[in-house]
């Protein structure tokens, strides 16, 4: 007999404006069981969630293809509202809760049971009297079902963060006829206990019979409490397994699995690189970056390496360069050739030769309505006194010798534009982020930091960063630190790669480890990882 | 070709096109109305250079991030402070007195500033509701002070109780025209000619100069970087708010010298409710000039503090020539003003910054 499926979605595929993010996915779930998802950053999991949901940003880019059944019939979902029709709920990521309210009037909201008053029969149900009593009972009742033990009449805005998570699940097991949820990285912002809790709870609500689907970066956690999984690597199908057929190690390849391409050319390598010649040493560093916090990180970086950092997104990779840049507050100690670093004072970073390309290009990388000219010496100007000539007391900006400079960097790195006086913000994103490599070296760093730096830009301009990075370690013994999500990218230019998680050290990999070694690091599965050591 | 005029209209813009219709139309219609357009144009040419010094005060407030800066009456007061202060000590020569009035405006104008600045930052995001009232706030203040201050000087204070300022004071026995008069002269009939401030203009190009050579200046091109993108300057391990300060202190400066120019030309200190709009006049000419609350240039306060100050110039007599009953030159410079605040703040995107 055949499996009945609770959702079928097969054959999913979506085009936004030519460019393909899903290609024929398949997503099978049964009732009452909890099936994982999987993929790295922008394998498609957000997409296909926001198609079963019939989210307005994919029907009004041209719908998809493939089809949707649900209880075996087929469903047309083109309209959040159908999804809850059909019985699909979902938790979010961000709380969507009113912090003002109580949890019973959050649970309810927008659903609230009411009595019928003497205006609202003239004046419709709008001015009905809410039945607190019925609506408390319910609320109750759901809370007791996640077996959650706190008082419905609380207001939310003093609860902890994974109460608020749990009032969101109790929510949304409250609306009648609910089959399925979708749980969106719901571990990400909870402590550990919290996380063990909330697995917990999962287990509950899916003996009740609901289906779950579990987004997920945590191979733990899957291992832990799904029943299946869905792999999806760069919006394609890659498999559907049942949790006691396969390993931690299998999911890890599955997730990461891919041929290394070649985006570099070799290039004649002399360096000798010493583990007594260090360039750059972090120990114990913590950043308090939202949204990207480091927790206390080991690094020695020798003399003339290419180092990457990867990890998925969030976990705190992108916090290390802003950290040491001073951008945003750390602790810990940072040695720049044996020179402690004063991460209190700003500027502190560049004054010992490090420079930093930002992974926010038009953010924090450009000054969008200057020049060219002005976006690449503004740095040096400032930090080293370069391009000023002096007048009296005066420090005046010496616009010659500027544009002398930038005419120089437009031909070395092929900065396609009209002149040095045209406007950065006017340049394609390849081109930016020539002039912002042009602002960094400009300072003549002996540490390069390069965060995300082919985000965004095409395939030639793409080459041609990377072999410039390569050629700047080779010909000059830059040191190179390269924080980056492409995984391809790190593994073809860096001699070592530290994969981060949760803001952690995860292990520090060479560029040949095998797929699995990477995705289990990326998975956070640490203690397995100490353990191949 | 089609294509350039284009260009030079989107460079120019609507409002200024039609601000400068407006001032050729109504100096076109000076005339035929019977006016004297060289004594019209002698006085649009005075007030530009008198007034200009307020409208460059905008200049680094803008640059510096802190957009257009409705509070420089703080530097105002400062300047009235300094000029009153010279006539209580009775300086004699006028050079000696203007410059003793400036010095100490400049002093007490920078400290102010220094204060306003460290309050802007830590309203950001609605730095120009908040200068606004600190502009009508600080003159209500003075407004008391004014009445207490325990200067002696005849000049200064009521005649009769001995106590209290005056609301407007001579300058005739201090630092009166000194600018205004020092190389003057007139083109044509002395009496309706065409008369040229020469040393006003020459104080106020010079000033414009000097901001412009600061604007250029290390210190200068870091504080425009704080204000055209703060994430990019803090990278470049420059302390934006320190440049927020900087510029607003700059600005409060610029305006307690430009109310010093401004009351020479005038002959009287003006006190008490008198520099109240001033901030709001400000604005409007260097909006005019082309200016935005992101970026501003010397050449918008040049530009601007003209085409304002002509019009409010020409347009005040041949008003009460076409309209002789009611006060309509008023009505005029309310709407002018007013109008081209609200357009460019209207034209601002909301949340950019």
């Amino acid at each position: 007999m055949e499996t009945r499926y609770l959702l079928n979605m097969e054959n999913i595929s979506k085009e936004y404006f030519g460019n393909r993010v899903l290609k024929g996915v398949n997503l099978q779930v049964k009732p009452g069981e909890i099936h994982a998802l999987m993929g790295e950053n922008g394998a498609g999991k957000s997409t296909l969630m926001n198609i079963l949901f019939g989210m307005p940003v994919i029907h009004s880019t041209g719908g998809f293809e493939g089809t949707v059944e649900i209880d075996g019939k087929p469903a047309v979902i083109d309209a959040p509202h159908k999804a809850m029709d059909f019985g699909i709920g979902m938790v979010h990521q961000e709380f969507m809760l009113i912090p003002g309210f109580t949890v019973t009037e959050n649970i309810k909201v927008g659903r609230e049971i009411s009595k019928p008053t003497l205006l609202s029969r003239f004046l419709g149900r709008n001015l009905e009297t809410l039945d607190m009593d019925s609506m408390r009972r319910d609320a109750k009742k759901a809370l007791s079902d996640i077996g959650l033990s706190i008082e419905e009449y609380v207001k939310v805005a003093g609860l902890p963060i994974g109460y608020m998570q749990f009032v969101e699940i109790a929510r949304e097991i409250d609306k009648t006829g609910i089959k399925l949820l979708v749980f969106d990285e719901p571990t990400a912002v909870l402590t550990e206990s919290e996380a063990e809790r909330l697995l917990e709870i999962m287990k509950t609500i899916a003996s009740k019979g609901i289906a779950i689907i579990f987004i997920t970066h945590r191979l733990d956690e899957v291992m832990t409490v799904a029943d299946s999984l869905t792999v999806l690597r760069d919006g394609e199908f890659v498999a559907r397994k049942d949790i006691k057929d396969t390993s931690v190690v299998e999911i890890a390849e599955l997730m990461i699995g891919r041929k290394v391409e070649k985006l570099v050319d070799d290039q004649e390598d002399t360096r000798i690189l010493s583990d007594d010649d260090i360039a750059m040493s972090i120990e114990d560093f913590h950043v308090q970056m939202p949204g990207e916090m480091v927790k206390g990180i080991d690094l020695d970086i020798r003399r003339g390496e290419i180092f990457g950092i990867g990890g998925l997104a969030g976990q705190g990779k992108v916090g290390i360069p802003n950290g040491i840049m001073g951008l945003y507050e750390s602790e810990g100690t940072v040695r720049v050739f044996g020179e402690e670093l004063d991460l209190k004072k700003l500027g502190n970073a560049l004054e010992h030769g490090i420079a930093n390309v930002s992974e926010d290009r038009r953010g924090v990388g450009l000054l969008l309505d200057e020049s060219i000219e002005n976006n690449i010496v503004f740095t040096a100007m400032q930090i080293k006194e370069d391009f000023i000539k002096k007048v009296g007391p005066m420090k005046l900006f010496d616009s010659k010798k500027a544009k002398d400079h930038a005419l120089d960097m437009i031909k070395l790195l092929d900065i396609r534009c009209t002149g040095p006086k045209q406007t950065a913000g006017s340049l394609s994103g390849g081109n930016q982020q020539k002039v912002c490599l042009a602002r960094a070296l400009t300072i003549d760093p002996e540490i390069l930091i390069v965060s995300e730096p082919t985000r965004g830009i095409d395939i030639g301009a793409k080459k041609l960063v990377l072999e410039y990075l390569v050629k700047l370690n080779r010909e000059k013994g830059l040191t190179i630190i390269m924080v980056s999500s492409e995984l391809v990218e790190l593994r073809s230019l860096c001699d070592r790669i530290a994969i981060v998680s949760d803001g952690k050290l995860a292990k520090i990999l060479k560029p040949n480890d095998s797929d699995a070694e990477f995705g289990l690091a990326m998975a956070g599965s640490r203690k397995e990882s100490v353990g191949n050591e | 070709m089609s294509e350039r005029l284009k260009s030079i209209y989107d460079n120019i813009g609507l409002p200024r096109l039609i601000i400068v219709g407006f001032f050729l139309t109504i100096l076109a219609a000076a005339a035929p109305l019977g006016l004297n357009v060289s004594s019209l144009m002698g006085d649009a040419i005075r007030r530009w250079a008198m007034y200009g010094i307020l409208v460059l005060a905008m200049v680094p407030a803008v640059q510096s991030g802190i957009g257009l800066n409705f509070g420089i009456s703080l530097g105002i007061v400062a300047g009235l402070l300094g000029a009153t202060l010279a006539i209580e000590l009775g300086i004699a020569n006028p050079w000696l007195s203007i410059l003793f009035a400036m010095l100490v405006g400049l002093f007490i104008g920078s400290v102010f500033g220094i204060g306003y600045g460290m309050l802007l930052n830590k309203v950001k995001g609605s730095e120009m509701t908040v200068s606004t009232y600190v502009g009508f706030s600080v003159i209500a203040f003075m407004n008391m002070i004014w009445l207490s201050l325990p200067y002696k000087s005849g000049e200064l204070i009521w005649p009769l109780g001995g106590q209290g300022m005056r609301t407007t004071i001579s300058l005739e026995s201090s630092f009166g025209g000194v600018f205004n008069n020092f190389m003057a002269f007139t083109i044509g009939d002395p009496v309706t000619g065409l008369s040229i401030p020469t040393g006003l203009i020459l104080f106020f190009l010079l000033t414009c100069f000097l901001v412009g050579v600061f604007m250029k200046s290390k210190l200068g091109m870091a504080m425009s970087a704080a204000g055209s993108n703060p994430a990019f300057t803090k990278s470049s391990g420059i302390n934006v708010d320190k440049m927020r300060i900087l510029g607003t202190a700059v600005s409060t400066a610029l305006a307690s010298i430009g109310i010093i120019t401004y009351a020479q030309s005038y002959g009287f200190l003006q006190l008490y409710n008198a520099p109240l709009m001033m901030g709001f006049h400000s604005v409007a000419a260097v909006l005019i000039g082309g200016a935005s609350i992101n970026k501003a240039k010397i050449s918008h306060v040049i530009i601007g503090a003209f085409l304002f100050q002509g019009i409010l110039a020409v347009a005040l007599p041949v008003a009460n020539k076409v309209l002789p009953e009611g006060n309509l030159s008023d009505v005029i410079r309310i709407i002018i003003s007013n109008g081209i605040i609200l357009y460019a703040l209207s034209k601002t995107k909301g949340g950019s910054k």
